[in-house]
């Protein structure tokens, strides 16, 4: 059973001790405030704070794993991967101090800086104030994901990453996994995924060489303001693999929202984002690879909409979001047609 | 027969009612709820002004795709059931091979076209583009 979750005051109680044992300092000289819960991803808990130690304000974001989930996820990975992009010069929160145990929150948690800015990306995409970060996100997000994949994933704290063992082709495993998912949560049969399954297993890439992928890198995980992009967000599905995974993601249809025609997030056509890439030290890409991994991404997403529509349907999560969204899949179906038939 | 108004236009109003009074009235995550809802109402509008039409050419096609063309079940739900076992047909073709390439594939990719475009004519809402 779950313990009943802390109370915004025991936690900061908590942090109190916690940050005063990794400095080294006594109690007394910490002071943690403004504990409240954000708005964040439903399988991390968010909250902001603010905490004063001798000679240093920090205005801070706790990360933690909801209590009794932390068995597959891993909070001190992620600590570590963001140490190291910051190290690369990849916009990231500076992270500040880790417990990849149970033990203080009852869940393993982090802390880092909380970057000032906004993360809605319709507002991105379409207020006028944030023209100026438009015109200079496609070659902003490509040249950071260019740094990225030079993230040294053999170093010894990032040992905790997914890594596809030698020989083996990842892509296949990953069509003919989400293949099998759409099939097992699908209410209907949706003939569109099978055709798009035949035609992504005959077009495996070969992966020319194997990077950090972020493993969802797109326009809403970013923190901007009206001068560009200050963070990188959401490292939780970083693994090893091809790096144009990551480039064929960030095309995907649903992250245009709803600006169909500009295929780079909304923002700009195929050939600027490769560009970017390219002229911040990025590997060239082959069109067809692009072509592989957005579809494949497309695939996920319909997938992603099939399970939403599934979760409300099972009865678990009375959800009216969710039942709405099961409804969307028709938008990735269209696209992966729109794809697989472009230039055949 | 129900008395004026019907389904479709009751639906409307009540989508109508959603966006211009309680929309906004809220705000955060109620305001978007509350979007969600008039979105979800004009979808079942759409959808009841539709399926007719919709089911019948989408029978008409996977039966020409088929190679079987009877008429449809009399009943909506076993309609329904005759549709999804003729697309549960048509997958297994597919998963099998025979729409890799040739002709029949180019049959299959204009009836999967238009299948899913009826199905955005029915979810997507006209005025604001995709999304």
């Amino acid at each position: 059973m779950a313990k009943p979750a802390l109370s915004p005051e025991a936690i900061a109680a908590k942090l109190v001790s916690f940050i005063a044992e990794c400095e080294g300092i006594p109690p007394g000289d910490v002071r943690v405030e403004g504990l409240q819960p954000m708005a964040g991803g439903a399988s991390r808990e968010l909250w902001s704070l603010n905490a004063t130690l001798p000679q240093r304000s920090l205005e801070l974001v706790l990360r933690r794993d909801p209590p009794g989930r932390s068995d597959e996820s891993d909070r001190g990975l992620e600590f570590e991967l963001l140490r190291a992009a910051r190290a690369v010069r990849v916009p990231v929160p500076e992270v500040h101090w880790c417990c990849r145990d149970a033990r203080v929150l009852g869940s393993p948690f982090f802390l880092m800086e909380r970057v000032a800015g906004e993360t809605i990306p319709r507002r991105l995409l379409r207020d006028p104030e944030y023209a100026k970060t438009r015109e200079n996100l496609v070659s902003q997000m490509g040249a950071i994901l260019a740094r990225i994949h030079t993230l040294d994933w053999r170093d010894p704290a990032l040992s905790g990453l997914a890594v596809p063992p030698e020989g083996t082709e990842p892509a296949r495993t990953e069509v003919m996994r989400l293949a099998e998912a759409a099939r097992t949560f699908a209410a209907e049969p949706h003939p569109v995924l099978d055709l798009a399954e035949r035609w992504l297993l005959e077009r495996i890439p070969a992966t020319r060489r194997r990077t950090l992928v972020h493993g969802d890198y797109r326009v809403g995980n970013v923190i901007f303001d009206t001068e560009g992009v200050c963070a990188i967000l959401d490292w939780e599905l970083a693994h090893v693999g091809d790096p144009v995974e990551d480039l064929g993601w960030f095309c995907v249809r649903a992250w245009r929202f709803g600006n169909d025609d500009r295929a780079a997030g909304g923002v700009g056509d195929r050939e600027q984002w490769l560009n970017a890439y390219g002229e911040a030290g990025g590997d060239p890409v082959d069109r067809e690879a692009l072509r592989f991994w957005e579809a494949l991404g497309n695939f996920k997403v319909a997938l992603v909409f099939i399970q939403q529509a599934h979760t409300f349907l099972s009865g678990r999560v009375p959800s009216l979001e969710l039942a709405s969204l099961g409804r969307r899949t028709a938008e990735a179906e269209a696209e992966l047609l729109h794809l697989m038939e472009e230039g055949s | 027969m129900n008395d004026q108004p019907d389904a479709p236009t009751l639906l409307r109003a009540v989508e109508g009612f959603l966006e211009h009074q309680v929309v906004p009235k809220l705000n955060g995550p109620a305001r978007y709820h509350a979007r969600v809802a008039a979105n979800v109402v004009a979808i079942v509008a759409r959808e009841i002004e539709t399926e007719e039409s919709h089911w019948a050419a989408e029978w008409e096609r996977l039966g020409g795709l088929l190679g079987e063309q009877t008429s449809p079940p009399d009943s909506r739900d076993a309609y329904r059931d005759a549709l999804r076992a003729r697309n549960e047909e048509l997958a297994a073709r597919i998963r099998e091979g025979k729409a890799d390439r040739g002709e029949w594939r180019r049959a299959v990719v204009a009836h999967l076209r238009e299948t899913v475009d009826a199905k955005l004519a029915v979810s997507r809402p006209p005025r604001q583009g995709r999304s």
